[in-house]
């Protein structure tokens, strides 16, 4: 069934899977009629969507370099703008955006803008650009085109230090999701998720990495947009939500004025289980400067386009032209999901705050609130709270408490649904995060194999020793960040923003520069990239341990200062040393061209 | 000017156009949030928040495709596209 012309088919093959993804899910809920536990139902979701990765996984193994490292280049646009979106949103992009809308409002809608608008700098100064050159990883393409190891090395510890920040969050949530589903402890959980992630990509590498993200993008897909058609179809909201919620968005409007926003004092918050929140900003109004929107935004669409993660997506398809499109169609598949995220936000903060609706749950008797059944359900799995701070006896809003993942996770069941939604849910997130720390491993263990054991430590070695190296460190790197993620050191969001500042510091300069900049030479690049890396984790850890930070920027945007040392240096140090020789320049030439042979041959 | 150049000053007037929509959609109109909330947006949504849900990121969507197109065009006007493949 695979193999042969397995691309001409691909539209047959993925039509096959989503229709069985689609039946799957019918047996589940005439299961769930039939008496079938909320449990079993839950290990059933992630169960079965797992084994199906781990097949596909398996049937992509190859022993090819070009295979193994850009999927032998042959990765059509749509489905690589489908592997894009999967690799793309996070476990955080699932779980917590959503949340994070919900909780924070326009402060927190600069991340949805910055994670979209990088696509148009990715799409503009980069991917087409590295396509041509030919490379198999990103360090790969600072190596030839600066020249020298020291440079391709600098690369890979930036390229190390942002992805791993990244991979640990995602570890954890897979762990988080899989000790859910499938009722075992966190510590265990990491590694059960773990496991996982290394079926997908051990055997096949990218090829293999990346027919599993587009099956986990169909499954991610399907599990968020559901359930928000049936809640807004279900609240009478609307038949198509995203079109129709203007009344709703007013309503919550209109219910933040009635209620007001009350300050809890230090003490009774000291009462609210750790991580919960409850609603203390405007819904839809305009409640962050200027500056401070932009900045995040800034930040995020700059390290969209340094991370390696992504941009290593764009080196699987057939052509130059293909890679351009290709970015369009990977922002069209995120656009859905993201323009999806405020309505689900929307509908599930209408649900519950809205008196005059039967879930709402603001007004009522604490005692009523508390007799619920998911409010018990979610109160035990530590994602929802009331107290009666003022004694009144009814619950006021600034009395109710909730966790953002609780969000996605509860509002299906708050509204309703039946529980076959939830473990379809499960099953979105487990994709979601899955694909991305996949993609991550990945990057690090190529750059590593690639561009510090191939190409500085052994350049003799033969295409069988180079895989094997890739494989080992690609499970060394997993065990690594399983490790880590199950210490729980930081919350998943916060890592996550971290990763793009990390990489916007060290690489984006580099990048951009490289093709856009031919008077850009080796030392100006290795200069930009340590000084970029080094001054904006620096100025993190001065903001963490207690610093005021300047002009604005927080431990969230630290990246803008430190891609602005990164560009000050390169330049300078470009200008003070030789221009790059002839031959150099005459590579930047050809990349700028998309006709002609890559730079760098196609097994290489 | 040779060919070659003539193309890359092509391509860097296209990345501009294309830079500057970007910007505007990315970064300037958030300059005066508050003031655009006031006013009604499409579907009824207040404007900066549509513009933060669906209208930047929309925007980009298209933004991209129509670059792409452009780009192609200008690569074969100069007969520099690749062949034989999409």
């Amino acid at each position: 069934m695979i193999k042969g012309n397995f691309i001409d088919n691909l539209p047959k093959v993925y039509g096959i899977y989503t229709g069985g993804f689609l039946a799957f899910i019918i047996i589940m809920s005439i299961a769930e009629q039939m008496g079938m536990t909320a449990k079993t139902i839950g290990i059933c979701f992630v169960a079965f969507t797992v084994a199906i990765y781990a097949i596909i996984g398996y049937l992509s193994r190859t022993a090819q370099a070009d295979a193994y490292y850009v999927a032998g280049r042959q990765v059509p646009t749509v489905f690589n703008g489908m592997a894009t979106a999967a690799d793309w949103m996070s476990g955080a992009s699932f779980v917590a955006m959503a949340g994070g809308i919900y909780f924070k409002g326009y402060g927190y809608m600069a991340l949805l803008v910055g994670w979209t608008g990088g696509y148009v700098l990715v799409a503009s100064l980069l991917a087409p650009y590295l396509r041509k050159f030919g490379c198999y990883t990103v360090p790969d393409f600072i190596g030839t085109r600066y020249g020298g190891n020291l440079s391709r090395f600098m690369a890979v510890v930036v390229l190390t230090v942002a992805s791993f920040t990244y991979v640990t969050a995602q570890i954890n949530a897979t762990g988080t999701i899989a000790s859910v589903a499938l009722d075992i402890p966190f510590q265990y959980a990491v590694y059960v998720g773990l496991i996982s992630i290394l079926l997908c990509s051990m055997l096949g590498g990218m090829r293999g990495v990346t027919w599993t993200q587009v099956a986990q993008y169909i499954v991610l897909i399907i599990a968020y947009l559901l359930p928000v058609f049936w809640i807004s179809n279900k609240m009478g909201a609307g038949f198509f939500p995203h079109f129709m919620l203007a009344d709703e968005v007013s309503r919550i409007a209109e219910l933040e004025a009635q209620f007001g926003f009350v300050k809890n004092s230090a003490e009774n918050l000291k009462e609210v289980p750790k991580g919960l929140a409850g609603i203390t900003k405007a819904h839809s109004a305009v409640n962050a400067t200027p500056w401070a929107f932009i900045s995040l935004a800034l930040a995020m669409m700059m390290g969209t386009a340094s991370l390696p993660h992504v941009m290593m997506r764009y080196f699987t398809t057939p052509s130059v032209k293909a890679a351009r499109k290709s970015v369009g169609w990977s922002l069209f598949f995120i656009f859905l999901l993201y323009s999806s995220a405020p309505m689900l936000a929307t509908l599930s903060k209408l649900s519950l705050i809205d008196p005059s609706l039967p879930t709402g749950i603001i007004g009522k008797s604490i005692a009523e609130v508390q007799s619920i059944d998911w409010y018990q359900n979610w109160n035990q799995a530590n994602l929802m709270f009331v107290s009666d701070f003022n004694g009144n006896g009814t619950l006021e809003l600034n009395e109710f408490f909730m966790g953002g993942k609780a969000v996605v996770l509860a509002t299906p069941e708050i509204a309703g649904l039946p529980y076959v939604i939830s473990g379809l849910v499960a099953a979105g997130g487990m994709a979601a995060a899955m694909s991305t720390a996949d993609g991550l491993i990945l990057a690090i263990a190529n750059a590593i194999s690639h561009d510090v054991y191939y190409k500085i430590i052994d350049p003799k070695a033969e295409t069988a020793k180079r895989l094997v190296v890739a494989r080992v460190l690609l499970v060394v790197i997993g065990f690594a960040g399983a490790t880590i993620a199950a210490l729980e050191i930081q919350g998943i969001l916060g890592s996550v923003i971290w990763a793009f500042d990390f990489a916007m510091s060290g690489l984006f300069f580099p990048l951009v520069l490289g093709v856009w900049w031919k008077r850009a030479n080796k030392e100006g690049a290795i200069a930009g990239m340590f000084l970029g890396l080094v001054s904006g984790a620096a100025y993190l850890v001065w903001v963490r341990t207690g610093g005021s930070g300047f002009l604005g920027i927080t431990q969230l945007t630290f990246g803008i200062f430190g891609s602005a040392v990164s560009l000050v240096a390169m330049v300078v140090v470009s200008l003070m040393t030789q221009a790059p020789n002839a031959a150099t320049q005459k590579m930047v030439d050809e990349v700028r061209v998309p006709a002609g042979k890559s730079i760098l041959g196609k097994q290489h | 000017m040779s060919k070659q150049e003539q193309h890359w000053e092509k391509s860097k007037g296209l990345l501009m156009m294309t830079l500057a929509i970007w910007f505007v959609f990315s970064i300037g109109i958030f300059l005066f949030g508050a003031e655009m909330n006031e006013v009604t947006g499409p579907f009824g949504y207040p404007l900066t928040y549509w513009f933060t849900c669906q209208g930047s990121l929309g925007i980009f969507v298209l933004l991209i495709f129509w670059f792409a197109n452009r780009q192609e065009k200008i690569d074969e006007e100069f007969g520099f596209s690749e062949r034989g493949d999409d």
